[in-house]
């Protein structure tokens, strides 16, 4: 790509709208990756994954730390599985 | 020389914060890539070849759906597609140089290395050899991010399934989003590309559904981007 371009050749708004890519590429993961389960059935109720990346969210908005939001999600689905038997 | 040394090992200072949440990055990768069958060499030769956190975690939630190759490659070209606006933006110091310099350095152009260097050429533009910061940043990444990968290599069979370390995939993408949380137009656009994906994860054949999402999603940006200019 380097190789390719010169300076201008990527428009403002180009730019702008890429910057939205990974708004629009995750979620298409995160989302199915976690409402529904592994026969691809929407899996609302008492799902331990939605709660346990709820607390991954607030963790990581509060502490802006990528490996902590991983963790703190990991974690809180290990004991809401292992402990609470969701 | 002194000085393309002294530039190179600034860039590995530079970069070296950024790369302790690769190293867990790296061995969830291995660990999985394990766990769902890829085998040793697969999983090492993806971090050689692709090079990339993310896609490469796309690779694996494609693979294990059962998605066809095509959609795979989509899906993880769309996820590097970012790398075109990193392209376009270092272009502008990068442009003088040979095509081997350019190659190379756009090989390793990671995301973090792009970071840390874009910084230093914005306020080092006039050094001599200030490229070879982005290969001391980008060198030490990649050393990093194969030995980790290596490292959940060999750890995978160890680990039992049980612990459910597939769901670290989607928690590891939430972790890098929450950062984007507070653009109220970025959140808009997550909702409708999570939603088309869950209602396309059924109906969409050959499991496009990211991809669908994904151009979902960026239509609605432009949508939203427009609305603004309108108003003005």
């Amino acid at each position: 790509m380097i190789a390719l371009l010169k300076k201008d050749t990527l428009s403002k708004e180009s730019k702008n709208i890429l910057s939205y890519v990974p708004s629009a590429i995750f979620p298409a993961i995160i989302f199915p990756a976690i409402f529904l389960d592994t026969s691809g059935v929407l899996f609302l109720e008492s799902n331990p994954k939605i709660i346990a990346a709820s607390i991954a969210i607030m963790i990581g908005y509060f502490t802006k730390n990528i490996i902590a939001t991983i963790f703190s999600g990991l974690l809180s689905y290990w004991v809401l599985i292992f402990l609470f038997g969701y | 020389m002194n000085n393309r040394i002294n530039i190179f090992l600034e860039g590995m200072l530079d970069i070296s914060p950024l790369l302790i949440p690769v190293v867990p990055f790296g061995i969830i990768f291995g660990v999985i890539g394990m766990e769902l069958g890829l085998g040793p060499y697969i999983t090492c030769a993806a971090s050689i070849i692709i090079c990339g956190g993310a896609s490469q975690i796309v690779l694996l939630q494609l693979f294990s759906g059962g998605a066809s190759s095509l959609v795979i490659l989509s899906s993880v070209g769309a996820v590097n597609s970012r790398h075109l606006l990193y392209g376009a933006v270092l272009s502008e110091y990068l442009s003088s140089l040979n095509i081997f310099w350019k190659i190379i350095l756009s090989y390793l152009n990671y995301d973090q290395a792009f970071a840390v260097s874009y910084n230093y050429f914005k306020k080092n533009k006039k050094k001599n050899n200030f490229h070879y910061h982005l290969l001391g940043s980008g060198i030490f990444l990649w050393f990093i991010w194969q030995l980790s990968t290596l490292t959940g290599v060999i750890l995978g069979p160890i680990i039992p399934e049980e612990l459910g370390l597939s769901f670290a995939i989607p928690l590891t993408f939430l972790a890098i989003l929450v950062n984007e949380l507070q653009k109220f137009k970025n959140v808009l656009v997550m909702l409708l590309s999570g939603i088309v994906a869950t209602v396309g994860y059924n109906i969409v054949p050959f499991k496009a559904y990211i991809i669908v999402a994904a151009l979902s999603g960026l239509l609605f940006a432009v949508f939203l981007t427009n609305i603004n200019q309108k108003k003005k």
